[in-house]
């Protein structure tokens, strides 16, 4: 049996496009001295800590976790590196609380980051491999064919992709960390906005932004006896699943390892409808026409309707009855390594009340998912105000 | 920890060939023949893995997410519950470890690969150094092995002809190992007359450049037993890392491989030594054995690296987890009951993993 | 002296030698003859092209090798518009999932030959390669693929594909 584990701090540095004012070092130091501020707990009282980041060449940075020991207080204690492709903010968050839920560890401080203006991710994504061709033009070029693949075999009209992309902009202005706040975000501003990898246009895109989360996960022995400033989130389910990048039948928009990884979640936590039974939810949308498909691959709304769900403005704060990317989700931030653990550490402050202007009213459970590589590496996590 | 200690074992261990250079076989070719042993040495296939773990290294590949086309050496469907670190695969081990703790799941399959070969190893290395004040300057790790060899001959803790006596009986050893890249029988003094690299370490102080790959099976309780006739039972294991400073070290010590040992309960015998007969050391420099045998107290009546070690092949990202094979295929063969398996990290030895295996679930009786 | 100093640039260059692996050479050498060669699963059955080794779902070697031809279909595609370093294909451009006659799963392959907003799904294409003198072990060799004038493919031939 696994022991109980809570998020009981969570941090995050101000996301933006470059952040020249720290270091990799600062950068990632800066989301988890608020963690543990949060946490009420000195760096002397973590016992681990397992920090994932995309790829290496990103930054050019070979095991980053070598230099980055002194800066997260690592010293004399167990570190480990976790690298799962897109997914990997969140499976990092899996792997740490695992040292909790094992008994292994008590307090586990884990971190996820990405100094993307210190790379070239569009170059980092698509090196170029001998004996293929030079095609792949980033990761939007990977995904626009599989989302035109959606939209014939569900027949969504074209407009649904604007409407995630208004609706996950306008939530990140009621984000102050949020790296995108569009002011004046419209329907027509994003239509009008040039096509990348038709059918994918630049505002439906995901921006690249530096960045850094933080949490620390906790043993229920300490969570009960720690004085915090809001309540622990209490992990009720948490799954990854892998599926190979390419075979013969593969279905890459709806992936079964998806479905899988969500069955698995829901199972621990006992949810049989996710929409009425989660109150909101964190979700890996890098490209906007990824929240119909996760709505399906989520169990939110049955195959071929999730582009009504969004339609029907289901997913907004504003009014919407499953608020998605209340924090304005990957679409409005995205420090590649860190955006799966974005999401994993705002459905836990989702959970604890502390979402501030972007906090969904009456929140029991929260949803925080991440998926990674071609479409093929998810984790997700469900946590509870109460303990599961 | 907080709770008692779930009995978890390895069951099968394989390993490829290390060779200085795999030209004919991509990484996925590599794997599946050993991927393929292990499961067959249980008479498992991949359905009947819980978790599947892995550690590898894009910067060693050249390609960013290049574990990924390693998955398609276990096949991944139905869909896996897999996880995969950028280090070597003992950290692997240690993460499937750590959730067969939780009771769920029985089996674990680990995996890692590296192939030194394809790029200039010289320079990627460098590349795990602090990118601001000492990437940029471009040292050697040898250089860098050099300056934590010298700091011992200056300390008076050991002399070259010390190092040669590792790489010696490192080489001697490893002619027993089918697996070894560098074997042969010359003696420490012989060594001695070859010409320094940088000084004060000669070619043989160096770890071989190899290409391989190695792939461990872990059960858990009832199940191990179930599986092999004597599995090899990790009594403990964890790891610590240290500053990434070299200047803000003393690098004639290790003191993270002290304190992993401690945690993993690696027992001292009334010599200080740990009763086990045997250690795999994970000392890619001949002269950082020296200082892992004063880090972990080991007594001259424990055999040190009989597979050879390191300095016989160094598949980095693979070398570490080599070592648990090696010290436990010692127990699961019969020819030992005790054994220490060592895996490090980073320059100079900055993070190191503890690994404490015995024949009883419970460790010396 | 007064500016303090926010970022610096550390160039790094490393050069890397690729083995393509044994399955991989084979469909190589292939490509400098100019022909497609796929490789079948024992287990499933399933012709995979390129191959990579291993069946990615069973975890065992392809071993049959078979001939696929020039033709195929697109079953999706998307027009890449966005530039960026170590590009060398002029945008815009069409960047297709190609399923050829024969084989079990698509590839990526560049559409030409067919302005970017005539593309579809389901559309009927073939092989264009480099002149024989010209031929090479590496995918460089097919030039692009373009329509072939044959009637598109129903939607049902090709949606268990996408």
């Amino acid at each position: 049996m696994a022991e109980r584990c809570a998020v009981i701090g969570v941090g995050q540095t101000r996301h933006a496009s470059a952040r020249t004012d720290v270091s990799i070092a600062g950068l990632v130091r800066e989301a988890a001295a608020r963690a543990l501020e949060d946490a009420a707990l000195d760096w002397s009282e973590i016992d681990a800590v397992v920090i994932g980041k995309a790829p290496d060449m990103f930054e050019g940075v070979m095991m980053p976790e070598l230099y980055l020991a002194p800066a997260l207080g690592a010293v004399g204690k167990p570190m480990v590196r976790v690298h799962t492709a897109g997914s990997v903010g969140g499976s990092t968050a899996i792997v740490a609380a695992h040292l909790v839920a094992s008994g292994v560890h008590d307090r586990v401080l884990t971190v996820a980051f990405e100094k993307q203006s210190d790379s070239d991710a569009m170059w980092a994504l698509s090196v170029p491999q001998p004996f293929s061709p030079p095609l792949l033009a980033g990761a939007g070029g990977y995904f626009a064919p599989i989302i035109r693949a959606y939209m014939r075999r569900s027949g969504a009209p074209d407009h649904i992709g604007i409407l995630v992309a208004v609706k996950d902009r306008l939530h990140a202005l009621k984000n102050p960390y949020a790296h995108l706040h569009i002011e004046d975000i419209s329907f027509d501003m994003v239509k009008d906005s040039i096509m990348l990898w038709d059918p994918i246009r630049y505002l439906e895109t995901c921006p690249s932004s530096d960045g850094a989360a933080a949490m620390v996960l906790a043993s229920e022995r300490v969570a009960d006896s720690s004085s915090l400033a809001a309540p622990p989130a209490w992990i009720h389910g948490m799954a990854m699943r892998s599926e190979p990048t390419m075979f013969a039948g593969r279905d890459q928009v709806n992936p079964q390892a998806g479905r899988d990884c969500a069955a698995d979640v829901y199972g621990q936590a006992g949810i049989s409808e996710p929409r009425r039974e989660i109150q909101v939810a964190e979700v890996y949308v890098p490209f906007s026409w990824y929240e119909p498909m996760w709505l399906e691959n989520l169990g939110f709304a049955p195959e071929g309707e999730g582009w009504k769900l969004t339609d029907a403005g289901a997913t907004s704060l504003d009014g919407g009855d499953i608020p998605w990317n209340a924090s304005g989700g990957v679409l409005s931030s995205n420090p590649i390594g860190a955006s799966g653990m974005l999401r994993f550490l705002e459905a836990a402050m989702q959970a604890r009340g502390q979402a501030g202007e972007h906090q969904v009213e009456g929140v029991h459970r929260a949803l925080g998912h991440a998926y990674g590589g071609g479409s093929q590496f998810f984790a997700m996590w469900v946590l509870g105000t109460d303990k599961p | 920890m907080s709770r008692p200690v779930r009995p978890v074992a390895v069951v099968a261990f394989a390993q490829s060939k290390n060779v200085r250079r795999e030209d004919h076989r991509n990484e996925v070719e590599m794997l599946m023949p050993v991927v393929g042993e292990v499961f067959a040495k249980v008479g498992l296939t991949k359905d009947d893995m819980g978790f599947v773990c892995s550690g590898s290294s894009d910067y060693l590949v050249g390609a960013p997410f290049s574990f990924v086309m390693a998955l398609d050496a276990v096949g991944a469907w139905p869909p896996l519950r897999e996880s995969h670190v950028e280090m070597d695969g003992a950290w692997a081990l240690y993460e499937a470890w750590t959730l067969l703790q939780e009771g769920d799941l029985d089996t674990a399959l680990v995996y890692s690969f590296g192939r030194s070969s394809p790029s200039q190893l010289h320079k990627v290395l460098s590349l795990q150094l602090d990118p601001y004040y000492v990437a940029p300057l471009w040292p050697d790790p040898v250089a860098l092995a050099a300056l934590q060899a010298q700091a011992l001959i200056d300390a008076g803790v050991a002399s070259e002809a010390d190092f040669a006596e590792v790489a010696a009986r490192s080489r001697r050893d490893a002619m027993a190992n089918p697996n070894a890249q560098v074997t042969g029988d010359r003696s420490a003094e012989e060594l001695l007359g070859d010409d320094y690299v940088v000084a004060p370490l000669r070619r043989h102080t160096l770890p071989p450049i190899s290409d391989g790959c190695a792939a461990i099976i872990l059960a858990a309780g009832n199940r191990a037993r179930d599986l092999c006739d004597r599995p090899a039972w990790i009594t403990g294991i964890d790891h610590r890392i240290e500053t990434h400073q070299l200047g803000a070290r003393d690098l004639t010590v290790s003191p993270s491989t002290t304190k992993a040992a401690e945690v993993a309960g690696v027992a001292s015998g009334s010599g200080g030594s740990p009763r086990v007969e045997l250690a795999e050391l994970h000392a890619p420099f001949a002269s950082q054995e020296i200082i892992l045998r004063r880090a972990l107290h080991l007594g001259d009546a424990v055999a040190v690296n009989p597979s050879g070690g390191a300095l016989a092949a160094n598949a980095l990202m693979v070398a570490g987890l080599t070592r648990i094979g090696e010290a436990a295929q010692r127990i699961m063969d019969g020819s030992a009951n005790s054994a220490l398996a060592h895996a490090t990290s980073g320059p100079c030895l900055q993070q190191n993993l503890v690994c404490a295996l015995h024949a009883n679930p419970g460790g010396e009786a | 002296m007064s500016e303090p100093v926010t970022t610096l640039e550390t160039p790094i260059h490393i050069d890397y030698q690729f083995t393509a692996g044994q399955a991989q050479s084979r469909f190589l050498k292939g490509i400098s003859e100019g022909r497609f060669l796929g490789q079948r699963c024992p287990k499933c059955n399933k012709v995979y092209v390129p191959p990579r080794g291993s069946c990615p779902t069973d975890g065992v070697a392809t071993t049959d090798e078979v001939e696929l031809g020039n033709s195929g279909t697109v079953t999706t595609y998307c027009v890449v518009n966005v530039p960026f370093q170590g590009q060398s294909i002029e945008i815009p451009y069409i960047c297709a999932q190609v399923l050829l006659d024969g084989a079990n799963i698509a590839f990526m392959g560049l559409i030409q030959e067919i302005p970017a907003d005539q593309v579809r799904m389901g559309l009927r294409v073939e092989a264009v390669w480099v002149d024989k003198s010209e031929l090479r072990p590496n995918l460089s060799s097919v030039k692009y693929f373009r329509p072939s004038g044959e009637p598109d493919a129903p939607y049902e031939s090709f949606e268990e594909y996408l």
